[in-house]
């Protein structure tokens, strides 16, 4: 089916999210649409869905305009979209979440499809285990293989690799293809150009709402980038590899349970002035890791040793590990660091150490406005901290990071942010803090692990398979060992 | 067994007592189910009760009564559902100053019918009463809200366990962003939810004052009932099954306590009354801690373990409390 945006406008209030986007997609072809964030690719596509309303503008379905004021007309005709955040039932079986919102059938029938397409595509799915035990990989395994089920014609992908490991991105990748060599028109939201290229026949980049450039395969990364970010955005040059200091961080037979495998035999000692990048697949110990070096969790076994004084276990690890200047900030930056619906101003209230009862509202708004200005965040003090972008949020966080910090523990810290975002906080990283501070990230992006850090850890089902230095160490050697191949390990 | 009461007799009179509670506490489950609480559930058990009685009074039919009285519920719903689905009020605030006003409004419209004779449903001969033995004659001679009770129990834990209606029911209480998503209106299956939920707690407060404890009068003895009713939800862990056991420990907790006075006169009546309901918290406090452990079980890759942890688990719907609002 061929999906052709008119004119489409909408605005959210004052703010003008789309300004006269007019776009075609045609059957049995990937479409891309990409451009930063907050550029209004998943509003265009919200309205494709019925999921939001728009301002102006028409939507043509095969040449015949179509009215789409809610998911159930739009899902009617047959448009399904992959949201970026699994749209699902956590606490409901894999079979439930599968069977919400398909024609009725009854359970055999859905037990039955699912097995088939789950084969089809190569997935691996328990139809009776509760999704909130699967991986965000898997969850959009199951809402791909749902739209699939309703005889979808029109197929949309919001960052489907955000949160999914290599593996479940080379499973997703062919079965992309596929579905539109099925003559299914894809439309894939992204602002990863590599996924784009590799997929797309025709591209179309949004900025700021407007539509900046269209073009088809082969393309030519700086025209597109030009699009995207109006200028192109150099990357740095990689910063010199810093002096190692005293170790400050030693694990030692360390075995801990949490996430899927939990953490076997970890050994790792960090020296003062160390960047380390966690690379690994979705859930193969990364997060584990930091937050045992944050104190977050206790080892079942074995000792950390922050700063010489070994962690003590249970809740008061985690005090003791902000005593010894440990910081770290999650990937879940509104669920488990900021407070959604409290003030910037007042999130530097609640960091004051003076003062138990009264607060100086002249100080706090003039250190948050302080922090405003060094760390260009776009907003005003009394802004909400779930107003605030992605990239706007994570540097509130760095700003709210006590600046004494010696060793920082970022999990996946440019999650969802753009690439100026992330080069942003990464000059900050480096360039603020004092040389001897360790920081120790995680992220899924294989290309920001060997670009920003000095030594490389690779975890597999919860055992480290590689520990070097990443001049030392090829591309191909830390892939193969994050699908747990180990040739290529020293 | 206690002072007066032998075992048939403590049987039908926790059966008998249990009957209204576990119908008031599965309608609270279906709308918490679909995300919304229904805090009126103590004052509209006692409007519902007035309105049975006094329609049942005025016409001489039982059965007018009792719609009245479920009629009276949904009214209640109504109030509910529309301020806290489509205005996005608070749920809490909305269900509290209704349920204070439905209990004044049920004692000022009731007072002319106070203390009065009216219409009561008496327990029910089944059809082979005859042919059983006379300890399970006592047993089962019971009204005919017993049966519906229990009919109920089963009708509600299928709807939620197999349905479609019900697997899009639950999927709104836990997230309905994504229901919406997938094409369905939360708002309508919530109201329908708050709707039905309101007609069972009517059905419920009908019970009272037609049959458990026939009359009307301040106090009518249905007095705290709801909350004991939105207590027993959330210990029984909003599962059906596990909230009608819940009600009938409740039942056995009140009806031992009359059977306890008459053993021991030296102790204050008013202990054996007020007894159930800390006693209850306790009992479900313990059941409570059971719940941790079993969750962790419900998640192994044992079946039998499995079913054992769903047994004992309990977890509120994601989106319980929480107004839905469409982007």
């Amino acid at each position: 089916m061929d999906v052709e945006f008119q004119h489409i406008s909408k605005n959210f209030g004052q703010v003008q999210a789309l300004t006269d986007v007019s776009l075609t997609a045609r059957s049995s072809t990937i479409h891309g649409l990409i451009g930063e964030n907050g550029a209004g690719k998943s509003t265009l596509m919200k309205i494709l869905t019925g999921y939001q309303s728009k301002s102006s503008g028409s939507i043509l379905l095969d040449g015949v305009e179509a009215q789409l004021n809610n998911p159930s007309q739009a899902s009617n005709l047959g448009i399904g979209m992959l949201y970026q955040e699994p749209m699902d039932f956590p606490p409901l079986t894999v079979l439930e979440n599968f069977s919400l919102g398909t024609p009725r059938q009854s359970r055999q029938e859905l037990h039955f499809a699912l097995k088939t397409l789950s084969i089809r595509f190569g997935f691996d799915l328990d139809p009776d285990l509760p999704v909130e035990l699967l991986t965000v990989g898997e969850r959009q395994q199951i809402e791909l293989l749902r739209l699939i089920h309703c005889n979808i014609k029109v197929l949309i992908l919001d960052e489907p690799t955000t949160g999914i490991s290599p593996a479940q991105k080379e499973a997703l990748f062919p079965a992309l293809k596929q579905l539109a060599a099925d003559g299914l028109t894809i439309l894939l939201v992204s602002h990863k150009l590599e996924e784009v290229a590799n997929l797309c026949s025709e591209v179309t980049v949004l900025r700021h709402g407007k539509l900046t450039h269209h073009t088809a395969a082969p393309f030519h990364f700086p025209k597109l980038l030009t699009a995207m970010f109006g200028f192109v955005p150099k990357r740095k040059d990689k910063g010199s590899a810093r002096d190692k200091g005293s170790p400050i961080l030693i694990c030692k037979n360390i075995e801990a349970s949490g996430e899927r495998q939990g953490l076997h035999q970890c050994d790792i000692t960090v020296a003062e002035g160390e960047i380390i990048g966690l690379a690994g697949l979705d859930g193969a110990g990364q997060s584990t890791f930091l937050r045992l070096a944050a104190g977050l969790i206790s080892p079942d076994q074995g000792k950390v040793t922050l700063f010489n004084n070994s962690l003590p276990h249970g809740a008061k690890a985690y005090i003791r590990a902000q005593e010894l200047h440990t910081s770290f900030i999650p990937a879940d930056r509104l669920e488990e660091s900021l407070f959604a619906g409290i003030s910037l101003r007042d999130h530097f209230s609640l960091r004051e150490e003076h003062g138990m009862f009264w607060q100086s509202r002249t100080r706090t708004r003039q250190r948050t406005e302080e922090a405003i200005t060094t760390f260009s965040i776009k907003g005003t003090p009394e802004d909400l901290a779930e107003d605030l972008s992605g990239g706007n949020q994570q540097r509130l966080l760095l700003s709210l990071l006590n600046r004494n910090s010696r060793l920082i523990l970022l999990e996946n810290p440019t999650r969802g942010l753009d690439i100026q975002s992330g080069q942003w906080i990464w000059q900050h990283l480096r360039d603020e803090l004092s040389p001897d501070t360790a920081i120790i990230f995680s992220s899924p992006e294989l290309d920001e692990i060997l670009h920003y850090s000095d030594r490389i850890i690779v975890f597999h089902d919860g055992n480290i398979v590689l520990d070097s230095a990443v001049a030392d160490t090829s591309h191909g050697a830390i892939a193969a060992a994050m699908t747990g191949m180990r040739e290529g390990t020293p | 067994m206690i002072g007066e009461l032998s075992l048939p007799m403590l049987i039908a009179s926790v059966l008998a007592a249990s009957a209204p509670l576990i119908i008031i506490a599965l309608g609270e489950t279906l709308a918490e189910k679909s995300g919304v609480i229904n805090l009126s559930l103590d004052g509209v058990v006692l409007f519902a009760a007035m309105a049975a009685f006094v329609v049942a009074k005025e016409t001489d039919s039982l059965l007018l009564g009792f719609l009245a009285g479920g009629c009276a519920g949904m009214l209640t719903g109504v109030i509910v559902g529309y301020f806290s689905i489509y205005l996005h009020l608070s749920q809490v605030a909305v269900g509290f100053a209704l349920s204070l006003l439905c209990r004044d409004l049920a004692y000022f419209l009731g007072n002319p019918y106070s203390r009065i004779q009216g219409p009561t449903m008496l327990s029910s001969k089944l059809p082979f009463y005859d042919s059983l033995p006379s300890s399970l004659q006592i047993i089962l001679s019971q009204p005919l809200t017993v049966w519906l009770a229990l009919l109920l129990v089963a009708i509600i834990y299928y709807f939620f366990s197999f349905s479609k209606a019900g697997l899009n029911l639950r999927s709104v209480g836990e997230n309905p962003a994504a229901s919406f998503a997938r094409g369905l209106n939360p708002a309508k299956i919530q109201m329908l939810a708050v709707l039905g939920g309101a007609f069972l707690v009517g059905i419920g407060g009908a019970a009272y004052s037609l049959s458990l404890k026939p009359g009307w009068g301040r106090p009518q003895g249905a007095e705290g009932i709801g909350w004991i009713g939105l207590a027993l939800v959330i210990f029984g862990g909003w599962n059906p099954i596990r909230v009608a056991l819940g009600a009938t420990l409740f039942a056995f907790l009140q009806v031992s306590g009359i059977g306890l006075q008459d053993l021991f006169p030296g102790i204050p009546s008013q202990v054996f009354q007020t007894a159930p309901f800390p006693l209850m918290i306790f009992t479900l406090i313990f059941m409570h801690f059971s719940t941790s452990r079993s969750r962790k079980q419900g998640y192994s890759s044992s079946r039998l373990q499995r079913l054992a942890g769903k047994l004992f688990m309990s977890r509120a719907p994601k989106g319980l409390g929480q107004s839905y609002r469409q982007e």
